[in-house]
């Protein structure tokens, strides 16, 4: 399988001394649909601006599709799309032109960039919006156009740099629904999100990376199989006004109608149902605590890091 | 990139720059065109009159070319030095940067794009003063060469500001602090022949004094200075320019954290 993206030893120091990344290496496949993950600072932004030749890299080797941003960099460019975090078109240019204007920079002829144009602003529902200015639209709207911008090269590589920040839910769906099917088309993605459900669910790969150093770098399914321990929120009935005793299982009593109980992989949820059922409480309804990549995330930033970070230092 | 999209995305950009100030034409070719009007009336018919002749010519003819010429220069510079600085400030620097378009052809579309706005403001001032003297063509080739270098030269001197610039104020201190007063100093309303030769030798370091001779030469065939040396010495400062402004976009300086 081709790589899409292959990053080796990658580090920057940016010239007040702080060093964003420390040799990080990672490889994406191509068809990949990849979730970079991090906390605020941890070097993702950076990593993805190396790429997108938007941040001067330190040291370390980049390729996309095989092309070395250094020496192939147009053909490297050729194949990557960018959609960055913050709105970085034209305000006082026309949605169209924006659009046109990008695909000249890919040496693309005019008529060609104007069908294209139309192809992606009715996919992303701009192309009512085309002859406004681009300042007049809505935020979900000025999303949808760095997506469209992104791909009117077409590119085989897509980064997406937190691209549902600030947007409703609705819009949220409809954008991981397109993002879906453009990765079923043979697109390769790369998100970063700090909405982790949103990376749960559209991602097969995810690698995490705090402080300069990947922490982890697995398949979904490999990643969420290392939770031992999930805890639910289970709503009962009647009202308790004691905390209710369970054998072989940590429960606490969040007000006289919710529980919240720790349940280990290999106990399974029967006997915890069938002892509530036995004392006359009755389960009304139940939901995890919290997304079970974010309990992963907590306890791999939090307490992989530190080692991983000093062997991130002595690899330098 | 091959040849053909080479020139595909350079045209993009220069369209975009011509689009840009054509589309804020109140702002850009309106001011030059009311403020020369003014000169032509106020220095050339009221107070020229009574000046007589300079240079061997009256005093209208002789600050025909001055003004032209430094039209040019001030709409080449600030074109250039507000296009690229607030490319840089909206950051839609970046939809060049991730393109593969090169560092040089960018370069070009700016100062092209530059240089059309000067060109073009240089074309209506001319046209202005018609109403106000006769102009002669001495020499039209010396007229067309000097002014397209001289939008060159200034369209790569605004770029380097913009560069450089970090807020609204650094894009006008050069024009304001260096480039009205050495176009005041260089030759526009005076020939440096009525000087001391002290202040001439002064005035001699002035690059816009050149310019201002090689065009004014170019329509009346009268200059303070030699021909050749102007040209060689726009030609180099264009040279230093550019291949400093190439250095500045492939290290990334103030474009790439």
């Amino acid at each position: 399988m081709t790589t899409a993206l292959s990053i080796k030893d990658l580090r920057k120091v940016y010239s007040n001394g702080f060093e964003a990344l420390k040799g990080i290496s990672f490889d994406v496949q191509e068809g990949d649909f990849f979730a970079l993950l991090g906390p605020n600072g941890a070097g993702k932004s950076t990593t993805l601006g190396i790429v997108s030749s938007l941040v001067n890299k330190t040291s370390g080797q980049v390729e996309v599709f095989g092309y070395n941003l250094d020496s192939q960099a147009d053909k490297a460019k050729c194949e990557l799309g960018v959609v960055p975090q913050e709105f970085n078109f034209n305000m006082f240019e026309k949605v169209e032109d924006i659009l046109v204007t990008q695909a000249g920079y890919y040496g693309i002829p005019a008529a060609e960039a104007k069908q294209r144009s139309e192809f992606y602003l009715r996919k992303l529902g701009l192309w009512d919006k085309r002859d406004e200015p681009s300042r007049s639209l809505s935020g979900g709207m000025k999303r949808r156009l760095m997506i469209a911008r992104a791909l009117v090269h077409q590119p085989r590589l897509l980064i997406l740099d937190e691209p549902t920040a600030g947007v409703d839910i609705e819009l949220r769906r409809s954008m991981w629904e397109f993002l879906q099917e453009l990765n079923a088309s043979g697109t390769t993605i790369i998100l970063t999100t700090h909405y982790l459900e949103e990376a749960e669910s559209l991602c097969r790969n995810i690698g995490i990376i705090d402080r300069g150093v990947i922490v982890k770098n697995s398949s979904m399914r490999d990643l969420l199989q290392q939770l031992n321990t999930e805890t639910f929120i289970l709503d009962i009935s009647p009202s308790q006004s004691q905390c209710p005793v369970l054998e072989d299982y940590a429960v606490t009593i969040q007000g006289g109608n919710t529980l919240q109980v720790d349940v280990e992989k290999s106990q399974g949820m029967n006997r915890l149902f069938s002892q509530l059922s036995e004392q006359g409480i009755e389960v009304t309804s139940m939901r995890n605590k919290s997304n079970r990549l974010e309990e992963l995330f907590v306890s791999l930033v939090d307490k992989t890091l530190p080692e991983k970070a000093k062997a991130g230092e002595n690899n330098e | 990139m091959s040849n053909k999209q080479l020139f595909i995305a350079f045209w993009t950009l220069l369209v975009k720059e011509v689009r840009r100030f054509t589309r804020i034409w109140a702002q850009t070719l309106l001011p030059p065109a009311i403020t020369m009007t003014l000169y032509f009336i106020i220095f050339g018919n009221l107070i020229g009159s009574r000046i007589g002749e300079m240079g061997g010519f009256d005093y209208m003819q002789f600050i025909v070319p001055g003004l032209i010429m430094m039209s040019v220069i001030t709409n080449s510079y600030s074109n250039v030095v507000s296009s690229f600085y607030s490319t840089k400030f909206q950051r839609h620097i970046e939809e060049l940067l991730v393109s593969p378009t090169p560092n040089w052809i960018i370069l070009a579309g700016y100062v092209l794009g530059g240089s059309v706005r000067g060109l073009l403001v240089g074309l209506i001032v001319t046209t202005l003063s018609l109403f106000f003297t006769d102009l002669h063509i001495h020499n039209f080739w010396v007229i067309t060469s000097v002014v397209f270098l001289t939008a060159i030269l200034f369209s790569l001197g605004g770029f380097i500001n913009a560069v450089f610039a970090n807020s609204f104020d650094h894009i006008s201190i050069i024009p304001t602090f260096v480039l009205t007063p050495l176009t005041y100093l260089g030759g526009v309303f005076y020939s440096i022949n009525l000087l001391p030769d002290f202040w001439q030798g002064v005035s001699k370091l002035n690059p816009i004094l050149y310019m201002v001779n090689t065009f004014r030469y170019g329509i009346l065939g009268v200059s303070d200075i030699n021909i050749g040396l102007a040209y060689a010495m726009i030609i180099g400062v264009i040279v230093v320019l550019f291949s400093y402004s190439m250095y500045l976009l492939n290290t990334g300086k103030g474009i790439r954290q």
